[in-house]
């Protein structure tokens, strides 16, 4: 059990202290938008942010997120309007899409702590997400506009 | 603009709900075909379910039958019947057509059924006419009604997005307006090929329209099967026999038969764990049900089995490898020829020069990154089963659940969902006869995942392959003789890409020696083109290298390139100046590869660290020919995928097997491409012409294998002939013939 704020609302999940967050979104509270890749922390599609910071929820209890502010793809914006949900649409960025959750919220991340990054900024920092369908070059193009924009 | 997908659509409300006109699809063999509603009842003699519906508001619901796996067909499907309709597109609202195949199947190129599968990059081309014809018989009833209304003669009617407009005094009728009082004749109006739209009338074919799926593919509420929620649901999790247990024959694979059955297992010790609700035996099998998933994976972990003999028991893939070089060798093997042409033993006999090369390629992993999953319900009584899943063939998975359970095809409601990705792996519907098992055994709604580890462990793989190519050139250097034999499993998964129909070569002999392991493949995004264009492109270098002619000069001339051939081979000299001075360390290698009706000439640029052994892509070129475009930004972006999909196979993909089992289990172990490794560009050119639309989800990724060989051969002088090339293996491939120091 955990009781922490999520997109901006309080919220008391129970669960085992085994679950991880990832579940505990899924299952319990019903937020879909966070996928279920590898289970492992090897694909970076269930990325969440925990106090803004950037964690894979699959490898992450739920027990560690008590007190804090989880914030997952339904509460990076209300209606889609964050400058990486538009430049995504811009760029026409999705194939199958069910990558890019885990890649939108790393980006927002990157973001919101480096305003301009450089290419070569942004291949370090999203590496780490695997994208199947091989969107990776759209993701880079809706990061700079994106980064243009906030 | 609608921008979500329904599912599970009440046949009841589309026809009857709001008023308006109905069209519905006819029961037949003969593709997909538009029939007056009160027909096509009396043909089903059932309840029909309507096609394309327009609203008294002026919405137009067309359904679709292109499952979408990011490839684009849920889109682009209606948009070819809207074209022709003159429908106002931002008025179209999209849904799933249900998996009733006699209705909006097409017919299978091969063979003689209706199909809805969406694989092979079919949609478009095999959609593209009969959706036009349909769409041009609703515009004639529309323009019909509104002649009737005002008196005139409907040939000198014309429309405009939504609209039937009489050029004489400017009178407008919108399309919704007509179907508040139209009526529709019960034989529609025939449609001559000849009255279809010209090119360049097109308003939407060929224009930048969005995919529809695209807005709910950015904030999480795009429903994919993963997703789907049902109230009293519990959730499973499978384990399988780790050895394959695949019949000899590919089309035989199902669910229930391609892993061997449980003998044992810590039944009690598992079902006492949290939250564990049964464990269900299977034929194939055990499911772990639960409270909620967490419990079920960590169910699923701690079960510890033995099972049944596989087909696949002691198998080992490297040895297996070994042994196909003495099928090719054995006189007595067990020969299927695939190409027989001209004289090959003259044209070898009289040969100025022959070459010959050896060709391998591992097996591979579809890594989609949905990892399987479906959800069923079964009502208390038995009689009605309502399926979840993201399913390129729906129509197979609606027969998979009903086959399992006994019940009849019609008491099986199918839900589709988004696809996760696809590549071929998603049509036989075995995971949601899986699930349907289990939700009879425990009668309760069922979500079953299998974990990426089970995902891979039973993965359907794209079969591993050994090829003997031999070529026969005359004093000219022209060839005359190709023979290209190919050893492996999987029938006709092996033999997709064999044939050379893009070149003249006058005399050929295309051979298939057949094996069978035990183990499960399957098609994966172009499957056989994988290693086939591989060893046929890496051979037409080899030769052009030692004949010192440009690469693709050689193609041209010594291949006897088609004309199709030379114009993409022209569009890619123009894109590609293979003259240029590139950076050091850097070559260009150049394929070419056909794949569902279209044609694409590549090039790739790498670099190769002689160190470890790494091969970076460095640009990417390929011009294609796909007929006429529908949707121009989604096929470049198609072919993009299909290119890093290539690449990604190329360099780092390899399943490898012992006893049986898949050695990978994850991620860390089967590697795919990630982001530090996209090229620095990447060109897509799609040629000009006026043809039907071909495949392009397949085009991007064949040829790649021998253009990045054929550039490193530039580089070092060494050929790599085992996919992937991995750095391990590059570097064997270059210290060959060296002494050890």
């Amino acid at each position: 059990m955990a009781s922490f704020t999520l997109n901006g609302k309080p919220v008391t999940v129970t669960g085992d202290a085994q679950t991880m967050l990832l579940w505990a979104l899924r299952d319990d509270v019903g937020l879909t938008g966070t996928k279920y890749g590898c289970g492992a922390s090897l694909c970076g599609a269930c990325t969440v942010h925990v106090n803004g910071k950037a964690v894979r929820s699959c490898v992450t209890p739920l027990a560690s997120v008590e007190g804090k502010k989880v914030t997952t793809i339904e509460g990076l914006s209300p209606d889609s309007s964050h400058p990486l949900q538009k430049a995504w649409i811009d760029n026409a960025v999705p194939q199958c899409g069910y990558c890019q959750s885990g890649q939108i919220m790393k980006a927002a991340e990157l973001l919101s702590k480096n305003k301009k990054p450089t290419r070569a900024q942004i291949v370090i920092h999203m590496n780490g997400n695997i994208c199947r369908c091989g969107t990776y070059h759209r993701i880079i193009a809706a990061i700079e506009q994106a980064a243009k924009e906030v | 603009m609608t921008t979500s997908i329904k599912t599970g659509i009440s046949r009841r409300s589309f026809l009857k709900g709001m008023g308006g006109m109905a069209f519905c699809a006819a029961v037949g063999t003969d593709s997909i075909k538009l029939m007056s509603e009160a027909q096509a009842a009396a043909m089903a003699n059932a309840f029909v379910t309507p096609w394309v519906r327009i609203a008294p508001d002026g919405v137009v619901t067309i359904l679709t039958a292109g499952a979408e796996m990011g490839q684009g067909s849920m889109t682009s499907l209606p948009l070819i019947l809207a074209e022709e309709m003159d429908a106002d597109w931002s008025k179209v609202t999209i849904e799933w057509a249900p998996p009733e195949v006699d209705k909006y199947g097409y017919t299978d190129p091969i063979g003689k059924d209706k199909l809805m599968w969406i694989v092979g990059s079919r949609a478009n081309q095999l959609y593209y006419l009969p959706l036009r014809t349909a769409g041009a018989q609703v515009r004639k009833v529309l323009i019909a009604n509104a002649a009737q209304k005002w008196g005139v003669d409907a040939a000198t009617l014309v429309t405009e997005p939504g609209f039937v407009v009489n050029p004489v005094g400017g009178a407008k009728l919108s399309y919704g307006e007509i179907a508040a009082f139209g009526t529709i004749p019960d034989v529609l109006p025939a449609v001559d090929p000849k009255e279809l739209k010209a090119r360049k009338d097109f308003r939407l074919i060929g224009k930048q329209v969005p995919r529809r799926d695209l807005p709910a593919k950015v904030n999480g509420t795009a429903q994919y099967a993963m997703d789907v929620k049902l109230p009293g649901m519990v959730y499973a999790s499978s384990l399988h026999s780790p050895a394959h247990n695949a019949p000899g024959k590919v089309w035989e694979q199902d669910g229930a038969t391609t892993s061997a059955a449980p003998e044992s297992w810590n039944d009690a010790e598992v079902k006492r764990m949290p939250g564990v609700i049964a464990i269900v035996k299977l034929p194939n099998g055990l499911a772990v049900v639960a409270d909620n998933f967490s419990h079920a994976k960590a169910a699923r972990a701690a079960l510890k089995a033995t099972w049944q003999k596989a087909r696949a028991d002691g198998f080992d893939s490297a040895t297996a490898m070994d042994d196909y070089l003495k099928v090719q060798n054995d006189p007595a093997a067990q020969v299927v020829k695939l190409e027989t042409k001209g004289d090959v033993n003259a044209a070898f006999a009289g040969a100025a020069k022959t070459y010959r090369a050896e060709f391998r390629s591992d097996y591979g992993y579809h890594a989609q990154m949905e990892p399987l999953n479906a959800v069923v319900r079964i009502s208390d009584a038995g009689d009605r089963v309502e399926v979840w899943e993201g399913s390129q063939s729906p129509d197979d998975s609606v027969k998979a659940v009903a086959k399992v359970l006994g019940v009849k095809y019609e008491q099986v409601t199918f839900n589709q969902c988004y696809m996760g990705g696809g590549f071929g792996r998603r049509t036989l519907g075995d995971y949601a006869a899986e699930c349907a098992l289990i939700a009879r055994e425990v009668k309760k709604p069922v979500k079953l995942i299998w974990t990426r580890e089970e995902d891979m462990a039973q993965g359907m793989l794209r079969p591993q392959s050994f090829q003997r190519l031999e070529a026969a050139t005359d004093a000219g250097g022209k060839v005359t003789g190709w023979k290209h034999s190919v050893v492996g499993e999987g029938e006709f998964l092996l033999i997709t890409g064999i044939k050379i129909p893009y070149y003249g070569v006058p005399n050929q002999l295309i051979e298939r020696r057949g094996v069978s392991h035990g183990i499960k493949v399957k098609h994966w995004r172009a499957v056989g083109h994988v290693f086939n264009t591989f060893a046929i492109e890496s051979l037409v270098d080899q030769m052009a290298v030692d004949q010192k002619i440009d690469p693709i000069a050689f193609r041209m001339d010594s291949m006897a390139a088609l004309p199709k051939t030379r114009k993409v081979f022209e569009e890619l000299a123009g894109m590609v100046d293979l003259k240029a001075k590139l950076p050091a360390g850097h070559a260009i290698g150049i394929s070419i590869t056909e794949r569902s009706g279209s044609l694409g000439a590549g090039a790739v640029e790498v670099s190769l660290n002689k160190k470890t052994g790494k091969i970076k892509v460095h640009k990417v070129w390929v011009a294609v020919d796909g007929g006429i475009i529908v949707q121009p930004e989604q096929a470049r972006h198609n072919v993009e995928s299909a290119i890093i999909y290539g690449i990604s196979g190329t360099l780092h993909e390899r399943v490898t097997m012992k006893n049986g089992a898949v050695q990978q289990s994850n991620f860390h172990d089967y590697k795919l491409m990630r982001m530090a490794d996209l090229p620095e560009e990447m060109h897509v050119k799609f040629v000009d012409v006026d043809t039907r639309p071909t495949g392009l989800g397949e085009i991007g990724n064949p040829f790649i294998g021998a253009a990045v060989s054929n550039a490193v051969f530039r580089l070092t002088g060494k050929r790599l002939t085992h996919l992937p090339f991995t750095p391990d293996r590059v570097l064997a491939t270059l210290n060959q013939g060296k002494t050890k120091a």
